[in-house]
């Protein structure tokens, strides 16, 4: 199962978020990750979806479903060097005041910073990617973890270009060209 | 008028009407209730469009796909919130399979409402979303008339399809300005009409390097009204032919390189020239797992040729070494400009090894079977006696293989229900597709079950003057599922004896009904009685046919096996002649 990073570009209707993962269900397709928000034009939304496939076929069927839902104007498949970036809140138990100072010792070192301090709990806030954070979380584990809450993948080409600013334009996109 | 300096002020249902009209529908199947009931006041009022009432939104529905058919129009249907909105899913199902453009209109309880489990509130835009082309919940008067133009524009083009408008009963109620837009705004939706003419011209040196071709011909065909595009390229290349259920009548069954239809219950010849074939030119059709039967078996020496309006379908179950995406009719029409004069191969080996096929493996058709009528005689004489004029639809089972390859149809004169196998379909077709082409006779071909789902619309014909035929093949049960028993499951008739030799009495129904009642049990009388049905005209006709119920479709690749199993009989496989390829 290989993983790919689709942008999906919308339009900002109530429902859409809806047809998509219905799609996905219906057809038997594999999310990993899903993440939707605004995008700097109020019109639009941005979709960034992990999908696992097992070939490329899959992959394209994929985005043609997509293309064909009335409100996506345009999918791209981003390359796996493209900026790709996780937020996680990590609840943990704080037996002391050593383990309190090694947790925050381990967030520094992963960039992470603390967020909510009690006598006996601290909130760890970190963002990164998908393989930091796995780190990060390996190494608190051992701390005892009360909750975790890990948003999906967000993800942006490298580069000049932009998805929003071009004219959407379906016919062009993803691997639809064949 | 759009143009108008002040536009007037009209309640959502008055613009949804006014909309209607400036669309040009001339038809609407429904019924009214609770939420939609604002709409049906200016609707009777309507100078321009003709209300139909049904006796069931299944019937509605199908009867709008009927319409669509033969009248190559949009065909609208009408509902009200809750159970009648979920009784138009099986329709909307239908036509989505089949990809016939029709727009549902449902009511919906007023905005403020919705999400509080109100009296007949159903998700119906949730409910339809897998199965619809787009939809729409309207809760504001002012986007009624965009979004009507946009669900009639999205169901007509591209890759046809259904789309349902569900509107909250506060939107039809309250009042806006009535501005119609002048264009459809729809960013995200450009269907790829022109083909790409360097795909064309690959297209075009595969077939010059084939020796086996076969145009592999689908409803697309139909859809897109290319049946003359197709006869000057089969001419050009001398290509040989097949048609899928959906795409029957689109080539005519007469000519020589027409071997038929391909499938689960295709000819001999046609699912050989699928097998046998070195090149598969597909056009306008989608690779259904009852054409190809195991797909990993399918077609094995082939190359592939796909061309579609709807590039999802390309590559889906069968990979296209040649995509082509576009409107069929212009991929037709390119790919004989390009291959008319040019050098094409000598296809005639193939070509005779196909005839040979088709001329020794004809259906043996008796006209009675230990006395009983055999349902195939019934459906053939049918098929004699009206001729190729009328239109015919069909319901989903062993009489609509047996219509499928003995009516003699014209192009786009064959309703059926393809890819949903709606039992139910074929009586509310039928009527639709009558009330979309008035002038033409429409005949249905029907089976007990089928019959017994949707004959209420019968009614619905009778009090508007519809005056279908319908020919109910009786053969006591739900004839294809006791096939099956019979052939997978040790002859054990588990829930198909419909005991319908006694329940219900068919003519007596349809007379209950308002139509005429007939039956015939012997082949005198079956041209006696179709002879009568043609001659009435004042209302509609039931003929029931006292059939044999063990009388089976043949061919048969069986569900899951490759088509290369077919049998021609019970355990027995055509011989190939494979040394004369």
């Amino acid at each position: 199962m290989k993983k790919h990073t689709l942008s999906v570009l919308v339009e900002n209707k109530p429902g859409v978020l809806a047809r998509i993962s219905g799609l996905f269900a219906r057809r038997g397709y594999n999310i990993e990750s899903l993440a939707v928000g605004p995008t700097e034009r109020p019109e639009l939304s941005r979709i960034t979806l992990v999908v696992g496939v097992e070939s490329q076929q899959v992959l394209e069927q994929i985005t043609k479903q997509l293309n064909k839902l009335i409100e996506v104007l345009k999918i791209v498949e981003l390359e796996p060097s493209a900026v790709q970036r996780e937020l996680m809140l990590i609840k943990l138990y704080v037996a002391d005041a050593s383990a309190r100072s090694q947790i925050i010792e381990i967030a520094q070192l992963f960039r992470g910073t603390v967020v909510d301090v009690q006598a006996d709990s601290l909130v760890v806030e970190a963002t990164g990617s998908p393989d930091k954070l796995q780190s990060l979380l390996a190494m608190l584990s051992s701390y005892g973890i009360r909750e975790l809450v890990h948003s999906g993948t967000v993800a942006v080409a490298r580069g000049t270009k932009s998805l929003t600013d071009r004219k959407p334009d379906r016919g062009r996109s993803a691997s639809d060209s064949r | 008028m759009a143009d108008d300096d002040s536009p007037k002020l009209l309640t959502g249902a008055e613009a949804l009407v006014e909309s209607l009209e400036r669309i040009g529908v001339e038809v609407v199947f429904g019924i009214p209730g609770g939420a939609i009931l604002p709409a049906y006041d200016p609707l009777g009022q309507s100078k321009l469009i003709r209300h139909i009432l049904c006796r069931h939104e299944q019937g509605a529905a199908h009867a709008a796909e009927g319409y669509a058919m033969t009248s190559g129009r949009v065909g609208v249907c009408m509902a009200t919130s809750g159970p009648g909105a979920t009784n138009l899913v099986t329709g909307i199902g239908d036509a989505y399979m089949d990809s016939v453009p029709i727009v549902a209109i449902t009511g919906q309880v007023a905005s403020t409402s919705i999400g509080t489990d109100a009296f007949q509130e159903a998700d119906i835009r949730g409910i339809t979303m897998p199965i619809t082309k787009h939809s729409f919940l309207i809760t504001r008067p002012e986007d009624i008339p965009p979004a009507i133009k946009a669900a009639f524009h999205i169901a007509a083009t591209g890759r046809p399809g259904p789309v349902l408008v569900d509107l909250a009963k506060d939107a039809l109620v309250n009042k806006a300005p009535f501005v119609w837009p002048a264009q459809v705004e729809l960013p995200g939706y450009r269907p790829t009409v022109k083909p790409h003419s360097k795909q064309i011209r690959e297209a075009a040196k595969l077939i010059a390097d084939s020796s086996r071709p076969v145009f592999y011909v689908g409803g697309g065909v139909v859809k897109a009204r290319a049946h003359e595009e197709l006869e000057d390229l089969v001419k050009a290349t001398g290509i040989p032919v097949v048609t899928t259920l959906m795409a029957r009548g689109v080539y005519p069954d007469r000519e020589p390189l027409h071997v038929g239809m391909p499938g689960m219950h295709g000819t001999v010849a046609a699912v050989g020239a699928l097998q046998k074939a070195d090149l598969l030119i597909a056009l306008g059709t989608r690779f259904d797992d009852r054409v190809t039967g195991k797909l990993s078996t399918f077609a094995p020496n082939a190359k592939v040729i796909h061309a579609d309006i709807d590039p999802a379908e390309i590559s889906k179950n069968r990979l296209a070494d040649v995509p082509i995406v576009g409107d069929v009719r212009e991929v037709i029409a390119e790919l004989t400009e390009v291959l008319r004069g040019s050098d094409l191969p000598d296809y005639a080996p193939w070509v005779r090894y196909l005839s040979n096929l088709k001329a020794k493996y004809q259906p043996d058709l008796q006209p009675t079977n230990e006395g009983i009528l055999s349902p195939q005689y019934v459906i053939k004489r049918i098929g004699e006696l009206v001729g190729p004029d009328a239109i015919y639809a069909s319901g989903v089972g062993q009489h609509q293989m047996w219509a499928a390859h003995m009516l003699p149809l014209k192009p786009g004169h064959w309703l059926n229900s393809g890819g949903s196998g709606t039992m139910g379909y074929c009586v509310p077709a039928a009527m639709g597709g009558k009330v979309g082409n008035p002038d033409a006779v429409v005949w249905g071909i029907d089976g007990d079950g089928c019959f017994q789902m949707t004959n209420q619309e019968l009614v619905t014909c009778t009090l508007n003057d519809i005056p279908i035929k319908i020919a109910v093949i009786n053969n006591e049960s739900l004839g294809m599922v006791r096939q099956w028993q019979t052939l997978f499951y040790g002859s054990r008739y588990s829930a198909t004896n419909l005991h319908s030799s006694r329940v219900p009495n068919f003519p007596m129904l349809a007379e209950a009904m308002g139509a005429l009642g007939l039956r015939a049990e012997t082949p005198e009388e079956v041209d006696e009685v179709i002879k009568t049905a043609m001659a009435t005209n004042d209302r509609p006709v039931v003929i029931e046919f006292v059939c044999h119920k063990d009388a089976m479709v043949w061919p048969m690749v069986a569900a899951g096996t490759s088509n290369d199993d077919i049998k021609i009989a019970r355990d027995m496989a055509p011989d190939w002649e494979d040394e004369t390829l």
